[in-house]
């Protein structure tokens, strides 16, 4: 998970121009990464809770925990297929559209 | 923004456009993941997903896509024959 990754905060703006923009642009990037990031966590929180512990007791079991770990793997592999077929998907529509 | 020439000021508006429009993208997919996972992951996750399960993600992205396709021609159509 690349925006995994980059989701790291920048220094202050410096005086220049070029470096001032530079600042901007690299804030939005890894507020966005970090968005992106908090998003998959918080989905696959409630995935794999409802998954893996359909009992809460005074802790979790080792056999809530191995779930917990494989449904984690599985919730990125499920966000990889999406992406692909997501993104093959839009570029098949753009390749048609140009087309017309 | 404030104190930038305008090509500066251009220059970082389409970048805020771009990064707006990946980010309406990422979005899509966060809420794809959650609604396909659901459909096509019924069982206790495993090491591995079935390649049922695996393809069924994968169609369920592009079903989803093309229901939503298919109701905006059905309601066009109804539209036109009132």
């Amino acid at each position: 998970m690349d925006f995994l990754k980059s989701a790291t905060s920048s220094s202050a703006p410096p005086p220049d121009v070029a470096a001032r923009k530079e600042a901007i642009m690299a804030s939005v990037r890894s507020e966005l990464a970090l968005a992106n990031a908090q998003e998959l966590v918080n989905t696959m929180n409630n995935k794999c809770f409802d998954k893996c512990v359909t009992k809460p007791s005074t802790s979790l079991s080792s056999s809530e925990e191995t779930c917990l770990s494989r449904c984690l793997e599985r919730y990125m592999e499920a966000f990889n297929i999406v992406s692909r077929a997501y993104t093959a998907r839009v570029s098949k529509e753009r390749a048609l559209e140009g087309q017309l | 923004m404030d104190n930038f020439d305008e090509a500066t000021q251009n220059e970082l508006r389409t970048f805020i456009d771009r990064e707006q429009a990946q980010a309406r993208i990422a979005q899509s997919i966060h809420t794809m993941t959650s609604r396909c996972w659901d459909k096509c992951v019924t069982g206790t996750p495993s090491t591995r997903f079935s390649r049922g399960e695996e393809s069924c993600l994968a169609n369920c992205v592009d079903r989803f896509l093309d229901t939503s396709l298919y109701l905006v021609k059905q309601l066009e159509a109804q539209r036109h024959s009132l």
